[in-house]
């Protein structure tokens, strides 16, 4: 019995093994294109080559031939795509639009939670229903409310029609309904105001909603890519998944320099998700409470 | 008596009065992006309407347009065969589902034993999820490259390696073609949709379903698999009568899911990877929606298909809601 466990123990561990090797290739072959010279990528014959052919830290000339610095694809793709100008307007609408719709959400979710009003359950169901309905429906008359409002090409179109979500309000309302009542009552008998029971109370005892419901938000807004490509007109209003889209375009086959560009674009998000890793774990739990 | 019926009143009133408060920044939101524009948007599918000039109402047109056949030489054709093509081609993508599915199940299986470093594991298989987006598309788009491609020049140096001897040579003969020229991933109308389903295995299959997965396994009771053991059940006996019942309300989740955004997907995969190309063999409907509402400005149009989506999914949902509760196991 123990052997056999054993047994079933390496080869799970090879299978992971390779499978992790099968998830990491792309990214070393992503990190070492970005630091060869232009035209190694091109170089004939089929062979795979890991390794770039020179690795220097200044630009120098060998044999009659200019080489680059290892990092010069960097600066190059960073300069080409104004990437601080799109990672600015990328963070500024995520930070914003996640914060306001976190606010509008938890506020709605505290009402529907725990506040009787007429009309509160037809109200919360005309809330559910429209969780079905694809984005794609509402997107084009959308679209016409920001022509009409002049408001295309700003960010006020990027960020105003996402503050808002049926959904965010659905899953703090549940979360809310779980919370016991006891410290609502204390704090009644106190004199809190309804405005003091959910900044005092609910809202402390939310935090880990609030933080799963951020993260998923904020990935929402980084990660959107058809409504900003429909909104924006000029490059200064692009968001950094359309300016990468842009970039593609003018450098089709610039392979070195469009992996610099990518690897610009995704060690930040890396580095949030390794060091936020537990929230998005417990968000996605969270989502699936439907299947339960 | 009175004055404490009053007092409850005014309560009442005050309660009802905050709750507005607090509901108005979202409902008026609600209202502005997304009740009104739902009507809107199904009053703009009866019309025919470039954004230029004011609407013109057409009654069904568009979807007698988009749906509906007609006769020519004798025989039924569609009134648009695009839109046909472009749902097969919606459907083609979904190969991948039950694949991503089982793949998901499979990793989370093997995750949720006690092995060293499985955090180390579970954060290598989520990256190409966090990762996922625009820059992962240009990254494919090289890794796919006909001549310069990793995928290709592995195939090539798989090929040359195994061509050499003659008896491995002789075992892959059928493959010879494949390896020795591998194909033009995107730009075979043959190759490029089992290409993205490749590319969408990689990124989706450590992600979002094997942690609901891992997690649906973590909350079946272990009391179940001693129990099981005491009866001298196997691995694959204990799989089939504890797991998969206890794990069904999960797959029954991803699965909805996954259709409800089968349908949804594509635009920026066509948009950044293939221009929905070669021949259109890789635009879906939502690409053909935006290729009608924002290069063409056929709103109605665009209203039209969207209708059409909002209709497949809302069938999809009654119908799972109908016959999920004979397939699947709850507590």
């Amino acid at each position: 019995m123990n052997r056999r466990r054993r047994a079933a123990d390496i080869a799970i561990y090879t299978l992971l093994i390779l499978g992790a090797v099968t998830m990491l290739v792309p990214f070393v072959w992503m990190a070492v294109t970005s630091i060869k010279q232009p035209d190694e990528v091109f170089a004939a014959g089929g062979g795979i080559k890991w390794l770039p052919n020179h690795f220097l830290w200044h630009d120098e000339v060998i044999q009659g031939r200019k080489v680059r610095a290892w990092w010069g694809n960097y600066p190059d793709a960073w300069n080409e795509i104004n990437i601080l100008r799109l990672y600015l307007n990328s963070i500024f609408i995520a930070v914003v639009g996640t914060f306001g719709q976190v606010l509008t959400s938890a506020m709605a979710a505290y009402a529907f939670a725990r506040l009787r009003f007429p009309g509160r359950d037809k109200l919360f169901f005309a809330y559910l229903a429209t969780m079905m309905i694809p984005g794609s429906v509402t997107m084009i008359p959308v679209f016409v409310i920001m022509k009409h409002f002049h408001w295309i090409n700003s960010y006020a179109s990027l960020i105003v029609p996402g503050l808002f979500s049926a959904y965010g309000t659905f899953m703090l309302r549940q979360f809310f309904m779980g919370l016991p009542t006891e410290l609502e009552d204390a704090a009644k008998i106190d004199g809190s105001g309804h405005l003091g029971i959910w900044v005092r109370v609910i809202l402390p005892l939310s935090k880990p909603a609030l933080a799963t419901l951020t993260t998923f938000t904020f990935m929402g807004f980084w990660g959107s890519y058809m409504w900003p490509l429909i909104v924006t007109i000029t490059d200064p209003m692009r968001t950094l998944p359309i300016g990468l889209r842009y970039f593609v375009g003018q450098h089709a086959t610039n392979y070195t320099q469009l992996m610099a560009g990518s690897m610009i674009a995704l060690i930040p998000v890396l580095l949030l998700f390794i060091f936020n890793q537990r929230y998005f774990v417990e968000g996605i739990k969270l989502s699936g409470m439907g299947g339960k | 008596m009175g004055k404490q019926t009053k007092k409850r009143i005014s309560s009442n009133k005050s309660e009802a009065l905050a709750a507005y408060c607090f509901l108005a920044p979202n409902f008026l939101g609600f209202l502005v992006f997304t009740s009104i524009p739902v009507i809107v948007s199904l009053v703009m599918s009866f019309t025919h309407w470039n954004i230029f000039r004011s609407p013109v109402w057409v009654g069904a047109d568009n979807f007698r347009s988009l749906l509906w056949f007609h006769h020519e030489h004798g025989r039924l054709a569609a009134n648009d065969p695009m839109f046909w093509k472009y749902l097969g081609n919606t459907l083609y993508l979904m190969i991948g589902i039950p694949i991503g599915m089982v793949g998901s199940l499979c990793l989370a299986l093997m995750m949720n034993r006690k092995l060293k470093g499985i955090v180390i594991y579970r954060t290598v298989y989520f990256l190409p999820t966090v990762c996922s987006g625009v820059a992962m598309l240009i990254l494919w788009k090289y890794l796919y490259n006909a001549d310069i491609g990793l995928i290709n020049k592995t195939l090539r140096a798989a090929g040359d390696m195994l061509y050499a001897n003659p008896v491995s040579g002789w075992v892959f003969a059928p493959l010879r073609g494949f390896l020795t020229t591998p194909p033009d991933w995107l730009g075979t109308t043959a190759w490029a949709k089992p290409a993205l389903i490749l590319m969408g295995l990689w990124g989706g299959l450590g992600g979002v379903n094997t942690i609901l997965y891992l997690a649906a396994l973590q909350n079946v009771p272990s009391s179940y698999y001693e129990a099981a053991d005491i009866d001298g059940a196997g691995p694959w006996a204990k799989f089939w009568s504890i797991t998969w019942p206890m794990i069904s309300p999960t797959t029954f989740f991803i699965l909805i899911m996954s259709v409800i955004g089968g349908f949804q997907t594509g635009f920026m995969t066509a948009n950044v990877l293939t221009n929905g190309g070669p021949a259109g063999s890789t635009t879906t409907i939502e690409y053909f929606l935006y290729q009608n509402a924002f290069e063409k400005f056929n709103m109605g149009y665009a209203s039209a298909v969207a209708w059409f989506l909002f209709a497949v999914i809302l069938l999809i949902t009654l119908l799972t809601w109908k016959l999920g509760g004979k397939v699947v196991t709850y507590e």
